[in-house]
C-alpha cells in the first residue's frame, strides 16, 4: 500500500486578478522506502502542491481533490487538530531556504528539542540527548557545543543539516525536501543530497524531492513526476525517463542538460510558462512545443498509458518520434506569428 | 557589552551640553520676570528688586549666568528653586515617585492591552475586531490629550461618580511616606480602604496618559506581527505540528517584539510630555505639574534643573531599552 496517495489535486489561489490555479488535477503515489522526484520549472506548482499536503498554504487556497491518502488517513477530510499530529511527526518537510527557515530568536537546540516536546512528550534531558544524536546524524560537527548556537552563527550548509535534524527528529514515513539545495553552495548542494539519501538508506522513510535540477534527480530519484503549469506531464521510473522521454516537454529539458548538448550552443526552452492571464486553451506546453498542431492548441491532451509515461500530450513521444503526430506541415510556426 | 554601554554613554554628552542649553534660553525667551512675580501684587521698592537681582545672579550678563549654571551642572548643583529655597535635586525627586508610579502605570496598561490587541488584529487581519481596533487606536491616537482628560472626568467622575476627579489619594487617609509610591505606601499603612482609594485615583490619569502609547504600540505590534507571520521560520514552525496559538505566541510574537520594544523605548520621552498635561488637569503632585507651575512663576532654576533632569532620565530608559533589545534579539547580541 502507498504511504501517500494524492488524487486529482488542484489548488486555486485568490487573487486580485480572479482565481489562479496553481496546481491542476495532480495525481501522485509514494511507495514506502521509495524517493519520488518532483521537477519543474519555477511556477510550475511543484511546491504548492506539497503545501497544501502540509497544510501550510495560507487562507487564499482553496484545495480540491478526490483523494490526499497519508498513512491510511485522507488529510483532506481530518480535522486540523488531527492534522498536527501527523505533520513535523509522521510527515515532515524542508524548504529551500535554511537561513531564514529557522527562527532567528531561539537556539538550533531548543528549536530540534521542541518537535521532540510537542510530538513524542520528551523530557528535558531526554530531548537533550536525542537532539545531539540527531544533529551527529546529520553530520555536524561537535554536536554538543552547537546546541546553544543561533542559526545566523551558522552557515547555510549547517542551518539545512538543522533542518534535516529537525524534520527527521521523529521518524518520519515520509520527508519531503523542497528544493532543500537551491539555495546553498555547489559543493554543500552535493553534501546535502548524499546526506538525505543516506538518511533515506538508513530509516527507510520515503521521501519526495521537489527540484528543478536534473542533475540532482538522476542521482537520487526512484522515480520521477515532472509538473509544467501546475500540471503532471509525464511519470516514469528515473532510468526510463532519461533514456526515453515521452512528452515533448520532458524531451526538451533533458536536452537543455550541458552534458547532453551536441550542440555548441545549449538548446533552451523558448518562452516562458503560462501565467494567470495567458493560460492556452488547449495543452498548456503548445505555445512552447516543437511538435505543436492545430489540435495541440484547441484541445487538451488527455493522460496517456503507463507504456507511454503517462505523458499529458496528444502525441507522446517514442524514442523522440511523436507517435500519432502528423508530420511536420501540421507543426505551427509560432515564431512567424508571434 | 561593556563597550556598547561605554560607548552609549560617551553618546549623551552632545546630548547633555544641548539639552542645557536649550534648557537655560528657552525659559529666558518667555516674558516675565522671576523676582517681579516673587513680589506678587504689592510689588517692591528698586532697591529690594536690585538686590534680589544680584542675589539670583540675574543682572550678570547672561554668558556669565550660563557658565556659572553648567559648572554647577558639571558639579552635581542643579540649583536652588527661588520660589520655595529648596535644592531643585531634593524637589524633584520629592515628586518624582508620583510622576514615575503614573508613567509606569501608564506603560503597564498600554503594554498590556496593546500588544495583544495588535497581536490579535494581525492574526486576525480584515476582521471586525482589526479594523475596530486599528480605528480606535487611530482615533486615541489623534485625540488631544487634555480633552480626553476632561471627557473621562465629566463621564466617570461627574456623571458616573465612579472616580475621584483628581490627586493621588482621599483627604480621609493619612500616613508616612515610605517610598513614595502610594500604592506601596497605602498597602504598607495597614489602613483599610487605603489601597483602593489610591488605586481609584491612579485609573483616570493611567488611562489618559496611556492612551497614545496603547495607540502607537498596538498599530507597531499588529504591523511587525504582519510582517513576521509572513516569514519562512513560521511556515517552518507550522511544518513541526505545532498548534497556532504556539506559532503566534512562542515562534512570532518575539520576533515581532524586536520593534515593538523599541516603539516602547521611544514613547517614554512622549510619556514626560504627557506626564505634564495629565499631571495638571488631575492635579497630580509630579514632577509635570511641578514643571507647569514654575514656568507660571518663572522659576529659572526649577525649569532648567527639572528639564535637565527629565532629560536624563529619558536618556537613561532608552539605554535600558537599547539593552533590553539586546537580551531579545540574539543577533545584536553577538554582534557587540
Amino acid at each position: 500500500m502507498p504511504i501517500l496517495e494524492i488524487s486529482n489535486l488542484s489548488v486555486d489561489f485568490r487573487t486580485v486578478g480572479g482565481q489562479f490555479r496553481a496546481v491542476d488535477g495532480v495525481s501522485m503515489t509514494v511507495d514506502p522506502g521509495e524517493i519520488v522526484s518532483i521537477v519543474g520549472e519555477s511556477g510550475s506548482g511543484k511546491s504548492v502542491s506539497m503545501l497544501a499536503l502540509m497544510g501550510l498554504l495560507p487562507w487564499t487556497a482553496t484545495i480540491t481533490a478526490d483523494k490526499m491518502m497519508f498513512d491510511g488517513k485522507d488529510l483532506l477530510t481530518i480535522p486540523a487538530r488531527e492534522r498536527r499530529r501527523i505533520i513535523g511527526n509522521d510527515l515532515a518537510m524542508i524548504f529551500q531556504e535554511p537561513m531564514s527557515s529557522l527562527n532567528p530568536c531561539y537556539t538550533v537546540g531548543w528549536q530540534i528539542g521542541e518537535v521532540l516536546k510537542v510530538h513524542l512528550g520528551l523530557n528535558k534531558r531526554a530531548r537533550r540527548d536525542r537532539t545531539v544524536e540527531l544533529l551527529e546524524l546529520v553530520g555536524i560537527p561537535s554536536a554538543s557545543e552547537r546546541l546553544d548556537t543561533y542559526p545566523h552563527q551558522m552557515s547555510g550548509g549547517m542551518n539545512q543539516r538543522v533542518m534535516i535534524a529537525m524534520a527527521i527528529a521523529c521518524n518520519p514515513k515520509l520527508l519531503i525536501a523542497d528544493e532543500p539545495t537551491t539555495a546553498l553552495d555547489v559543493t554543500i548542494q552535493a553534501q546535502i543530497l548524499d546526506l538525505l539519501a543516506k538518511l533515506q538508506r538508513d530509516t527507510g522513510m520515503a521521501l519526495v524531492l521537489i527540484t528543478h535540477d536534473m542533475g540532482v534527480v538522476a542521482e537520487t530519484a526512484n522515480r520521477v513526476s515532472v509538473q509544467y503549469a501546475g500540471q503532471k506531464v509525464e511519470e516514469q521510473p528515473v532510468s526510463q525517463l532519461f533514456a526515453d522521454p515521452h512528452h515533448p516537454y520532458t524531451a526538451a529539458l533533458l536536452s537543455a542538460l550541458p552534458e547532453r548538448a551536441t550542440t555548441r550552443r545549449l538548446p533552451s526552452i523558448p518562452g516562458v510558462v503560462p501565467g494567470q492571464y495567458d493560460r492556452p486553451a488547449g495543452c498548456l506546453f503548445s505555445p512552447r512545443c516543437d511538435f505543436a498542431t492545430e489540435r495541440c492548441v484547441e484541445k487538451a491532451p488527455v493522460t496517456q498509458g503507463q507504456a507511454a509515461g503517462y505523458a499529458l500530450c496528444h502525441y507522446p513521444l517514442n524514442q523522440g518520434k511523436p507517435v500519432g503526430h502528423p508530420g511536420p506541415a501540421a507543426i505551427l510556426d509560432r515564431r512567424l506569428s508571434a | 557589552m561593556f563597550g556598547f554601554i561605554l560607548r552609549r554613554l560617551s553618546l549623551l554628552i552632545p546630548t547633555f551640553l544641548g539639552v542645557s542649553l536649550v534648557a537655560f534660553f528657552f525659559i529666558r525667551l518667555l516674558p516675565g520676570d522671576p523676582v517681579l512675580l516673587l513680589a506678587g501684587e504689592r510689588g517692591m521698592s528698586p532697591d529690594r528688586y536690585a538686590e534680589l537681582m544680584h542675589r539670583f545672579g540675574f543682572d550678570l550678563p547672561l554668558w556669565q549666568q550660563f557658565i556659572y549654571y553648567f559648572t554647577d551642572l558639571l558639579h552635581g548643583d542643579f540649583g536652588t528653586s527661588i520660589s520655595t529655597k529648596k535644592p531643585i535635586f531634593t524637589e524633584f525627586f520629592t515628586l518624582f515617585p508620583a510622576t514615575l508610579e503614573l508613567s509606569f502605570c501608564a506603560v503597564i496598561f498600554a503594554v498590556a492591552l496593546g500588544v495583544p490587541a495588535g497581536v490579535i488584529a494581525a492574526v486576525k487581519r480584515n476582521s471586525w475586531f482589526d479594523h475596530t481596533a486599528m480605528g480606535t487606536a487611530l482615533v486615541g491616537y489623534s485625540m488631544p490629550i487634555f480633552w480626553w482628560a476632561l471627557l473621562l472626568i465629566i463621564v466617570f467622575s461627574v456623571m458616573l461618580g465612579w472616580t475621584p476627579v483628581s490627586g493621588r489619594i482621599s483627604l480621609m487617609f493619612f500616613f508616612p511616606k515610605v517610598t513614595g509610591f502610594m500604592l506601596i505606601d497605602s498597602l504598607l499603612s495597614g489602613k483599610a480602604g487605603a489601597f483602593q482609594s489610591a488605586m481609584s485615583h491612579l485609573i483616570l490619569p493611567t488611562i489618559v496618559l496611556g492612551t497614545i502609547p496603547l495607540a502607537v504600540i498596538a498599530r507597531q505590534t499588529r504591523s511587525a506581527m504582519l510582517e513576521v507571520l509572513g516569514e519562512d521560520y513560521i511556515r517552518t514552525a507550522k511544518a513541526k505540528g505545532l498548534s497556532p496559538f504556539r506559532v503566534v505566541a512562542v515562534h512570532a510574537l518575539r520576533n515581532a517584539l524586536i520593534p515593538v520594544i523599541t516603539t516602547i523605548g521611544l514613547q517614554i520621552g512622549v510619556l514626560m510630555a504627557g506626564a505634564i498635561l495629565t499631571e495638571t488637569i488631575f492635579s497630580w503632585p509630579g514632577v509635570g505639574k511641578w514643571m507647569v507651575d514654575s514656568i507660571f512663576r518663572r522659576d529659572y532654576p526649577a525649569v532648567q534643573g527639572g528639564l535637565v533632569l527629565i532629560a536624563l532620565i529619558v536618556m537613561a530608559v532608552n539605554l535600558i531599552v537599547d539593552m533590553l533589545y539586546g537580551l531579545v534579539n540574539p543577533k545584536i547580541r553577538h554582534q557587540r
